[in-house]
């Protein structure tokens, strides 16, 4: 449980590298996710999350949607192109390319979140 | 050899029970809300067996648990197809109860309906994992398609293999551009359509029966 921030203090981003979300379960890295978005941090992952993984995300941040207090998340993926196509051999053994930038963040901190082909924008309000 | 033989047989024939031709198959009905999902849902069941799935509306998340219409049976050139309907929630990554405040809702009404809306949508998410055949992706031509949500949610369908159609509705209002969708979505085939007035049903049907039959 991360500590509680007074006004002053600011917007944290954690950014995770590709090599530490290597190590970890599906619903570890959801964990962290929603933990780090909770506590009204911003979260960039180097890779971001397999399309079972994001659909896990979704749902689990349903879950935890609660009036007054969390109203969900923002969240935004630059693709790098080789993540595009995952080879068929990798399709086949449940492999799937997660080379791409992903932003999360809270819904009711995040004013916009915009993308276009080679920039993520994101305007962030203190809570 | 033989032993290859009986193997390719085994499976062949536990390929054919769990996706035998007698089964409907499960098609759900994704996207965004307010993208007419209902009112898709709707024409389909009244147009084939005369009965609507649930009720419609502009207010978001109108449809907050999914519901099934079962053994619909669609008929295209002499061929019966049958597939059980699923209207799901529309799906999002956030949901604010203030939002529905604005459709004169009393605070009460708004927590639980946000409640519903949210159990709704992480539902249809489990089921896009483990319980549908086929997807038909409906977004709202008139508003821009290239959304995250929408992004992630057809990357879903795709990673598995799922077949998908998906459908640009809304051709009737002025804002209408089925490009949009098309160019935002280029690896699929986009159907124009107005669930609400009934255009270009008889292109979804021919689709439906070629996609999921």
């Amino acid at each position: 449980m991360a500590e509680i921030k007074g006004q002053d203090d600011g917007v944290q981003i954690d950014l995770i590298s590709g090599e530490r979300m290597d190590g970890m379960a599906s619903m570890e890295k959801i964990r962290m996710i929603l933990d780090g978005v909770r506590d009204g941090n911003i979260v960039i992952l180097e890779e971001g999350l397999s399309p079972d993984e994001e659909s896990r995300l979704i749902e689990v941040t349903m879950t935890e949607i609660s009036p007054d207090e969390f109203n969900g998340i923002e969240i935004e993926t630059y693709p790098k192109s080789e993540a595009a196509d995952a080879s068929i051999l990798d399709r086949i053994m449940g492999k799937e390319s997660t080379k791409k930038l992903t932003v999360i963040g809270p819904a009711n901190q995040i004013q916009t979140l915009h993308k276009d082909e080679t920039l993520i924008s994101a305007l962030v309000s203190r809570k | 050899m033989g032993l290859l033989t009986n193997l390719k047989d085994s499976i062949s024939r536990a390929a054919s029970t769990l996706f035998s031709e007698e089964d409907p198959k499960r098609i759900g009905i994704y996207g965004p809300p307010n993208a007419g999902k209902t009112t898709l849902a709707n024409r389909i069941a009244r147009d084939w067996t005369g009965d609507a799935v649930g009720p419609e509306s502009h207010v978001p998340h109108e449809t907050r648990r999914a519901r099934r219409k079962e053994n619909v049976e669609i008929e295209r050139d002499g061929k019966k197809v049958t597939i059980d309907i699923v209207d799901t929630p529309g799906v999002t990554t956030k949901v604010d109860y203030t939002e529905f405040l604005e459709h004169d809702m009393e605070k009460d009404d708004a927590v639980r309906r946000s409640r519903e809306a949210t159990e709704g949508v992480a539902e249809a998410m489990h089921w896009l994992r483990e319980d549908v055949d086929g997807v038909i992706y409906v977004l709202d031509s008139s508003t821009d398609p290239f959304t995250q949500v929408n992004t992630m949610l057809i990357g879903i369908i795709e990673s598995q293999d799922l077949p998908v159609l998906i459908l640009a509705n809304k051709i009737d209002l002025e804002d209408s551009s089925v490009q949009r969708i098309r160019n935002a979505y280029p690896q699929h085939e986009t159907i124009p359509l107005s669930a609400l007035e009934g255009d270009n049903m008889d292109e979804v049907y021919d689709k439906i029966a070629e996609y999921f039959g």
